[in-house]
């Protein structure tokens, strides 16, 4: 049996969406340019796909714009709104635990002369709303801080700092990376008053290639890719229409249903940190105000590198901190204040609706194990 | 966490000995609507509508946005189902009022006892409902002349209600209490906001539009259908009629002096609707005309084409600025549709000095010029009838 719990690096593509990416790849094949009815049929089933992801985010269908995925959105957000506001101010503001596409896109812009103010977290790890508004000053454009942490699953309340910041300077635009919420939590884009959004589609069980940025209207973007003047010229290309078709039907499939999911992973979550409640070895960076999808813990002594391995050959999948960071040291794990060595040793857990609870009770034996056995390593102690 | 939306009724409050058929059909309307949302329970009690859901996973969000397209209701609000109990009332006053009184300063609370047995009476309830949220929310003070917000709490039989803050519903009557019509609907700003504004006054609405393949395309098709799936939000299942016009717009442009290209056209267009109408028991047209905003919206050119209609013709925007209309067009979310650049069957052979103040005389004699009636059946006879569903 493969025990697949990586779930917020990327998931297997469900049904419905392989059904209709094959189906717009045989069938609605146009160019949705095109003025004849071949290219029409595929206009449309970019117009059924953006109806079903407006209706998931309460969002209107024309503020959607496609994008090769969730990095492109960030890119785009990031450089394309800070470009637009650039006579009204240099500075952006971001948190110190966002994606390194939010991050590096930051530092790329303060290359360029912007200013970039990052917020830290308090002593607990949490974020406040009213330290991103402290950040705000006369100068400030464009606030991005992400909704939930990819690496912890910490919640960050962004509905509040999107309404703080506001109330400091109404006219700063607020961004989201909300990629490890998207169709997790409720997300209801027009009463979260912010301005831009980006989701991703391989993280809700549509391809890797799809993504997209929700842009409220009336918010001007400057365009990072330009050409044939598609998506309004806010983004060029001929749609990855294939593509796009798979992520609508993706986000149809699961966009009901997210309450008895969200209780789903709390099960599953409980019965993990139960398991290890009487455990000095095993400790959890995940606390209450992260969610219950994503699981974040240590095993003392153990790097997670080596423990991953050890999972692999029992044919159980998880992450070393985040996917993205690949053997470097996590900015997130430095930002909320965990030691070196704790967080090599930390795994990430992340789970599916297919997630069940014996595959915890196998995942937690095989951890078990493999601290048993790997235990002679440790350094410290 | 237990809670009923309250819908108050508007207008059909002051119907008199019918008020009864207006609420019935009003309610048949939510039930229509809160059917894909899951099970609820219904009441009548004066003029508010209760409504509560049977289960704990209905999105009470999305249940409230779709209550406020329903119309005939006036005002709703949340409520909290609580205990009927003091202590419980004022500590879920606090707790359930927090967000709605964050952002206001001023309020004042009005106790409704129904249930007598209570042993506290209305002027009590509000005093010590009051006295704890100013307790709780410093920043408040209590205005009972005009309060940004009023707190209602009610004691009814089996429970205690706390509303929290009202907001306004899409008003006038409810769909179908004022018969039905058929909406000629082009493409436009105009049409589709015509059409809402007649479904506010209780017509339930069926759809006519005219296309003219090749000179117009599958996409303006796309778009008239859109435009209808966006209004169904409000107006419920629209019946739509697709004319093939092309033949009768040619024989216009072949036979009918140039000036009066438009004029005539829009008599044809009217002089099918009417069949349909006729055929379809639908009382009434509706159109998006709008005094002077184009050539054929002049006085006269109105009275051209009225003259080609046996029953009433609607025209909700007759007395209205564009700039007015464009708002509606934009708060019913139609309005990025209309402007999509496609070409329609107005603007198909659009004469180049359109003739302004035409006599019917001289727009019947022109007409006559050619029989048009062999085209007129064979369009009828060809129309394409379909029906476009509200969206869940």
């Amino acid at each position: 049996m493969e025990i697949y719990l990586d779930n917020s690096a990327t998931t297997k593509p469900c049904a419905e969406a392989v059904d209709a990416c094959v189906n717009a790849m045989t069938k609605t094949y146009g160019n949705p340019s095109s003025l004849h009815d071949v290219g029409f049929a595929a206009e449309k089933c970019i117009k059924e796909a953006k109806k079903q992801i407006a209706a998931a985010l309460k969002c209107d269908v024309s503020e959607i714009v496609f994008t090769s995925g969730a990095t492109e959105s960030n890119n785009l957000a990031l450089v394309g709104a800070a470009q637009a506001k650039i006579r009204r101010g240099k500075t952006i503001v971001i948190s110190a635990v966002e994606h390194p596409s939010v991050l590096e896109t930051a530092h790329a812009l303060a290359q360029q002369g912007f200013t970039v103010k990052t917020v830290q977290p308090q002593a607990d790890g949490t974020f406040s709303a009213q330290s991103f508004a402290d950040a705000v000053d006369s100068d400030t454009t464009l606030v991005s801080c992400m909704m939930v942490n990819n690496e912890t699953g910490l919640l960050l309340p962004i509905a509040e700092i999107a309404a703080a910041v506001k109330a400091k300077k109404p006219d700063v635009l607020v961004h989201t990376d909300a990629v490890q919420a998207f169709l997790k939590l409720p997300i209801r884009f027009p009463v979260l008053s912010v301005d831009l959004m980006s989701i991703s589609g391989h993280k809700v069980y549509a391809p890797k290639g799809i993504g997209a940025l929700i842009v409220k209207k009336g918010v001007r973007l400057i365009p990072q890719i330009t050409g044939g003047g598609q998506q309004n010229g806010v983004r060029s290309g001929t749609e990855p229409v294939p593509m796009i078709a798979a992520f609508g039907a993706a986000v149809a499939a699961q966009r009901t249903k997210l309450s008895a999911r969200m209780a789903h992973y709390e099960a599953l979550s409980k019965r993990l940190y139960d398991a290890f409640s009487q455990n000095e070895a095993v400790s959890f960076r995940s606390s209450d105000a992260c969610v219950p999808y994503i699981v974040s813990l240590s095993v003392f002594g153990v790097r997670s590198e080596t423990m991953l391995h050890f999972l692999e050959q029992k044919g159980i999948y998880v992450s070393s901190g985040s996917a993205c960071a690949k053997g470097a040291h996590s900015h997130v794990m430095d930002a909320l204040g965990v030691d070196r060595m704790t967080a090599d040793e930390t795994l990430r857990i992340s789970f599916s609706p297919d997630t069940t609870e014996e595959m915890i009770d196998i995942l937690v034996s095989a951890i078990l194990e493999g601290e048993q056995t790997l235990a002679k390593q440790r350094v410290r102690g | 966490m237990n809670e009923a939306i309250l819908l108050k009724t508007g207008e059909i409050a002051l119907k008199g000995l019918n008020r009864g058929s207006f609420e019935d059909i009003l309610v048949k309307n939510i039930r229509w609507r809160l059917k894909p949302f899951g099970a609820f329970d219904i009441q009548r009690a004066q003029s508010t509508i209760t409504v509560r859901p049977k289960s704990d996973d209905i999105d009470l969000d999305e249940v409230c946005d779709a209550m406020g397209k329903v119309f005939g209701i006036a005002a709703y609000s949340r409520a909290l189902v609580t205990e009927k109990d003091l202590g419980t009332i004022l500590k879920d006053a606090v707790s359930y009022l927090k967000d709605d009184l964050s952002g206001i300063r001023t309020f004042k609370v009005e106790a409704k006892r129904s249930d007598k047995s209570f042993p506290y009476k209305s002027p009590e309830i509000s005093r010590e409902v009051g006295a704890a949220l100013l307790s709780a929310y410093p920043h408040l003070r209590v205005d009972v002349h005009n309060p940004q917000m009023t707190v209602i709490v009610e004691i009814r039989d089996f429970a205690a209600y706390i509303h929290g803050a009202q907001r306004e519903g899409a008003g006038g009557m409810p769909v179908s209490s004022s018969g039905q019509a058929l909406l000629l609907v082009s493409g436009g700003i105009d049409s589709p906001v015509a059409g809402y504004m007649m479904a506010r006054r209780g017509l339930k609405i069926s759809a006519i539009h005219f296309v003219s393949p090749p000179y117009t395309s599958a996409r303006a098709l796309d778009k008239v259908e859109t435009l209808l799936q966006t209004l169904t939000d409000y107006t419920g299942n629209i019946t739509f009629y697709c004319v093939p016009f092309t033949k009768l717009q040619e024989a216009i442009r072949d036979h009918c002096p140039e000036e009066l290209f438009t004029i005539i056209m829009r008599r044809l267009m009217m002089e099918i609707a009417v069949r349909v109408a006729r055929a379809h028991d639908l009382p009434a047209l509706i159109t998006g005309e709008s005094l002077g905003q184009v050539a054929s919206q002049t006085i006269l050119s109105l009275a051209a084409t009225n003259a080609a209609s046996d029953r009433p013709v609607f025209r909700p925007l007759i007395g209205m600025d564009k700039k007015d209309i464009v708002a509606i067009a934009r708060k019913i979310n139609t309005f990025e549709t209309s402007i999509l650049p496609y070409e329609d069957c107005c603007t198909v052979f659009t004469p180049k000095r359109p003739k302004t103040r035409p006599t019917l005389r001289y727009v019947e004699e022109s007409q006559a010029l050619f029989d048009f009636e062999p085209l007129l059946a064979e369009a009828v006879e060809h129309i394409e009838e379909k029906v476009i569903r509200l969206e869940w």
